[in-house]
C-alpha cells in the first residue's frame, strides 16, 4: 500500500504544465483524491506526477455571458459554500453535498472529478444534465468540448495525455429552469450505486429541454433519452417503464443490472417530483 | 525541478520543520516515520476510513491522499499539536466520560472532523453530526456514543457562547 517511485514536479503556470506532460507516463495531479489512492494501491504508476495546485487563476468561480465558469481547481467545499452556483447552478450545489466526505472535498477539485470521469460519480453526470462545456488548454491552444462530446469511456474523456482542464462551463439558471438529483449510496458520501440527476425548463405545467443524465449504471454518465420523451409528455409510469430501453446496467460488486435498473425508477419518480417544485 | 527526492519545509505544529522526502511519501507517513507524530494512525492507505485524517492551511484532509512534498511552504496540525493549544479538550473530556472510543484508532481522526464541524458554529443537529463523521469509521463503539459527545460539546459551547 505504498505508491511506486515517481518523480514530482510543481507546474508553474498552464502552459508550464503542458510542456511537462510532453514526459511519457507524465500524469496531472490536482486534488489527488482519486489519483493519490490508485497510487497507494499501485493500480497506477506514473513516472511523473505534474502538480498544478500552485496554479493561479483556475479556482475561481465566474459569471459570464448567462453562463457559470468554474475553474478547474475550485475545490469540492469552496462550491458547497460558494451562494453564487447556489442561485446560478443549483443543480450542482444539490450534489455537492453527496461527493465523498468533508476531507475529500476540503481537497477534491471540480476539474479533478470531471477529469478523472468516475462513471459513479456526481459531477459528469451533473455537467451532462447540464449541458455544460469543457475548457481544455493543450499543446495546439485552447478548445472547448461539449460535455455530450466529453466523456467517451471508462475514465476515457476528449482529453488527451497532454491536455489540462482548465474550466467547467455551464448555463446560469433562470427564473424557469428546473432541477433534481438524488442517488442511492450504502454509506453517505460513497459512490452511488445508481445515481440521476436532471436539468429542465418550466413551460406552464410542462418542462421542455428536460435531460436525465444517470450514474452508476455503465461505463460513462448516460442520458435517458426516452424517459426524458415520456417525463417531458407528463408520464411518468411510461418514463419509468421506459428506463429498460434506455439504460443497461451491467452487473457489478454492489447490486445487479436488474436491481440497478428497479432503482433508477424509484430515483426517476423523486427527481420527477423536485423538477415540479418551483425554487425558493 | 522533475525529482524523486524533494527538500521540504513545512510548519507542524506550529514548529518549523525541514526533511528530505521521497516525492511518493504520503502525508501521514511523512509525520510518522520524519516528524515522529504517531497520532495520526495509517489505515486503509486510500481515502475511506479517516484515521490519518490531519489539518492542512487549516482544513482537514486525508494524510493518506496527500504527499509530503506537497505539504511545502504549508501549515500543518496534527492531534498532538490541536490536543497542545487545548483547542479540543472539552472534545476529548466528552469523549471519556461517553465512552466515545474503545481501541482508540479512529479517534484523533474523528477529534479533528467533529472539531471542524464545532468551530463552524451554532448546534448541529444529530443527523448533521452523523453526515459530517460518515467519512470516519469507529470499528468499536457503533458511532452512538461518539455522536452523543459531540453533541453535548456543541450544546456546551453553544450555552457558554450565550453568556459571555
Amino acid at each position: 500500500m505504498k505508491p511506486a517511485p515517481f518523480a514530482y514536479a510543481k507546474a508553474r503556470s498552464v502552459a508550464h504544465a503542458i510542456e511537462l506532460l510532453v514526459d511519457d507516463d507524465a500524469r496531472l495531479l490536482a486534488g489527488g483524491q482519486s489519483l493519490i489512492a490508485t497510487l497507494n494501491m499501485r493500480l497506477s504508476h506514473p513516472a511523473l506526477l505534474v502538480d498544478i495546485n500552485g496554479v493561479g487563476g483556475l479556482d475561481r468561480i465566474a459569471s459570464k455571458n448567462g453562463h457559470i465558469e468554474i475553474g478547474a481547481l475550485v475545490r469540492h467545499a469552496q462550491a458547497e459554500r460558494s451562494s453564487e452556483l447556489a442561485r446560478r447552478a443549483p443543480l450542482i450545489a444539490l450534489a455537492m453535498p453527496h461527493i465523498g466526505h468533508p476531507a475529500i472535498r476540503n481537497r477534491g477539485t471540480i476539474g479533478g472529478s470531471v477529469a478523472f470521469a468516475d462513471p459513479a460519480a456526481e459531477l459528469p453526470a451533473c455537467v451532462l444534465a447540464l449541458g455544460g462545456e469543457m475548457t481544455i488548454a493543450g499543446p495546439q491552444g485552447s478548445r472547448i468540448v461539449r460535455a455530450d462530446d466529453f466523456f467517451k469511456g471508462l475514465f476515457e474523456t476528449a482529453l488527451t495525455a497532454r491536455d489540462v482542464l482548465t474550466a467547467i462551463r455551464i448555463p446560469a439558471a433562470g427564473a424557469d429552469t428546473r432541477v433534481g438529483f438524488a442517488e442511492f449510496a450504502r454509506r453517505h458520501g460513497d459512490y452511488a450505486m445508481v445515481g440521476l440527476a436532471a436539468c429542465a425548463r418550466a413551460d406552464g405545467q410542462r418542462l421542455r429541454d428536460l435531460r436525465l443524465a444517470y450514474f452508476g449504471v455503465g461505463s460513462t454518465p448516460v442520458r435517458a433519452h426516452h424517459a426524458e420523451q415520456a417525463l417531458t409528455d407528463r408520464d411518468i409510469d411510461a418514463a419509468v417503464h421506459a428506463l429498460a430501453q434506455d439504460l443497461n446496467p451491467p452487473d457489478d460488486v454492489q447490486a445487479s443490472g436488474a436491481v440497478k435498473i428497479h432503482l433508477a425508477g424509484v430515483l426517476l419518480r423523486r427527481v420527477a417530483r423536485q423538477l415540479d417544485q418551483v425554487p425558493s | 525541478m522533475n525529482a524523486r527526492v524533494h527538500d521540504i519545509i513545512v510548519t507542524v505544529n506550529g514548529e518549523e520543520t525541514r526533511a528530505t522526502v521521497d516525492a511518493r511519501k504520503t502525508l501521514v507517513d511523512f509525520l510518522r516515520e520524519d516528524a515522529a507524530l504517531t497520532g495520526s494512525h495509517v489505515g486503509c492507505e486510500h481515502g475511506v476510513c479517516g484515521a490519518c485524517s490531519v489539518r492542512v492551511d487549516g482544513a482537514v484532509v486525508r494524510g493518506c491522499l496527500m504527499l509530503a512534498v506537497q505539504c511545502d511552504g504549508a501549515r500543518v496540525d496534527t492531534i498532538e499539536g490541536v490536543a497542545d493549544t487545548d483547542e479540543i479538550t472539552d472534545l476529548q473530556e466528552a469523549f471519556i466520560a461517553r465512552n466515545a472510543l474503545q481501541c482508540g484508532y479512529c479517534t484523533p481522526g474523528m477529534l479533528l472532523t467533529a472539531q471542524e464541524l464545532l468551530a463552524a458554529g451554532g448546534v448541529p443537529t444529530r443527523e448533521q453530526i452523523r453526515v459530517h463523521l460518515s467519512g470516519n469509521y469507529c470499528r468499536c463503539t457503533g458511532y452512538q456514543a461518539i455522536v452523543d459527545a459531540v453533541e453535548a460539546v456543541a450544546k456546551a459551547r453553544h450555552s457558554s457562547q450565550g453568556m459571555r
